[in-house]
């Protein structure tokens, strides 16, 4: 049996656990730019609360296009991409494989880094609480989109800008209704419209984007 | 010890159950340059077949072409009966190709990469079968190296390991395997395809040094009387 998502998910976490440094990178740049906000904009703690949500989903989305503009060039470089592409099974599980990977190793440290974050912005609980739940679901978004780019602009030069203008309006929604839900849960509202959209989000991205990253694939290999 | 190559006389048209891979009025290109066109080929169990041609006529684009990595500009490829379309990703089991690059990762060991391989593509992957291949190939005293501080013939031979494991699929499409080989790993080589011949299977190649395989005689198929200008 093949076991293409299994066995692609696995190489890429092993991977990952040999080049710790690398892989703690886009962690690294998270905390770093999330720090220098209050060091930027003043101390007051009424607008870094207000603003928390924001730069948090923002940092986590740029931290997330750090890491994934590599998420293939490798593979295609030397050549371990088209033996991928040779496995007697879709494409679509590899697409799959490597969106998890990602996710494993940059989006979920993000998710928990982000109560640490919530202290240097005063955030009250509840409010903290709704961040990492809107980044639990935000989060594999970006890894999704994030794959999609980099499988689109695979083997071009200026990829890596590409790459970053292709996927950062697609992550607009799912930016919007995270650090919205937030807000609205401050408001002392119930968030669970935004979390019931950005769950719908997940669906769509998750059921649409594999099959467009198989596509993307197969003609970077042409 | 050169082998004489025989020359192969073009395809039989007819649908031979013998046929193991078959190429009709196939066309490839390179970019917007047409490379070849009206090519027919068809390779039956038990042979290996040298593909000839220039640089640049297009020898490893064919292989890429018959491994289902990209699109003929027209014509047909069928695997055992089907076409690749025909066939669905399950029909890829019945070849193995093998092309310039190793497919290996530098952080991985030797062992782990053949295991990644053989995973995903199905084949047995336990430790004994791998060390086995790798000592096919004269690299088991390298196989818990990260592949990194393999030299390049060493890096060939583990890419090369997972053939031993590949038995089982018919066809071998392989680019230039011998390049970076010295003696001893061509010999390691010409058995494993000797052995994969004799159990049925066919081989495709190319390599630009002459080949010393004698069992069985290599088959020529020559790319230029398909080339365009």
């Amino acid at each position: 049996m093949p076991e293409v998502f299994s066995s692609v998910l696995a190489r890429d976490l092993k991977l990952a656990s040999r080049r710790r440094i690398d892989a703690l990178l886009p962690l690294a740049f998270f905390i770093v730019a999330i720090s220098l906000f209050p060091l930027g904009v003043g101390p007051e703690p009424g607008m870094l609360r207000d603003m928390a949500p924001g730069v948090v989903w923002v940092c986590a989305l740029l931290a997330s296009m750090l890491s994934v503009g590599s998420l293939f060039a490798g593979d295609h470089a030397d050549g371990s991409l088209e033996q991928m592409l040779l496995a007697p099974q879709s494409a679509m599980a590899l697409a799959a494989a490597k969106c998890t990977a990602h996710w494993l190793v940059t989006g979920l440290p993000l998710i928990v880094a982000t109560p640490l974050v919530g202290l240097l912005f005063d955030m009250s609980g509840p409010a903290l609480a709704a961040l990492v739940a809107g980044l639990v679901l935000g989060t594999p978004i970006l890894s999704l989109l994030g794959a999609l780019g980099a499988a689109l602009t695979l083997g071009l030069r200026s990829g890596g800008m590409l790459l970053i203008l292709i996927v950062l309006p697609l992550a607009i929604p799912a930016l919007i209704f995270g650090a919205g839900a937030v807000g609205t849960i401050e408001a002392g509202m119930s968030a669970s419209g935004h979390f019931s959209l950005l769950g719908a989000l997940l669906i769509t991205t998750a059921i649409g984007v594999p099959p467009a990253i198989a596509a993307a694939l197969r003609i970077s290999t042409e | 010890m050169q082998s004489q190559p025989v020359t192969v006389a073009t395809a039989p048209r007819s649908v031979d159950a013998a046929v193991v891979l078959e190429a009709r009025a196939l066309a490839g290109q390179r970019g917007d340059r047409a490379l070849f066109s009206g090519l027919e080929m068809a390779l039956v169990p038990g042979s290996v077949t040298w593909l000839r041609g220039r640089n640049g006529r297009g020898k490893t684009s064919l292989l890429r072409l018959l491994a289902g990595l990209s699109t003929p500009m027209s014509g047909e490829i069928r695997v055992a009966g089907r076409t690749l379309r025909e066939g669905g990703p399950a029909w890829r089991r019945h070849w193995v190709y093998i092309g310039h690059q190793n497919a290996l990762k530098d952080d991985l060991s030797a062992t782990e990469a053949v295991r990644f391989l053989a995973r995903l593509h199905g084949l047995p992957a336990d430790d004994a079968l791998i060390a086995q291949a790798l000592k096919r190939m004269g690299v088991a005293n390298r196989q818990h190296a990260p592949v990194r501080t393999l030299s390049q013939g060493q890096r060939r031979r583990v890419a090369l390991a997972r053939l031993v494991l590949s038995m089982g699929a018919p066809v071998w499409l392989l680019d230039e395997p011998f390049d970076a080989l010295d003696t001893d790993g061509i010999t390691a080589l010409n058995d494993i395809i000797a052995a994969h011949a004799a159990a049925g299977g066919c081989v495709l190649l190319t390599s630009h040094q002459p080949l010393t395989l004698t069992q069985p005689v290599p088959a020529v198929f020559d790319l230029e009387p398909y080339a365009c200008a």
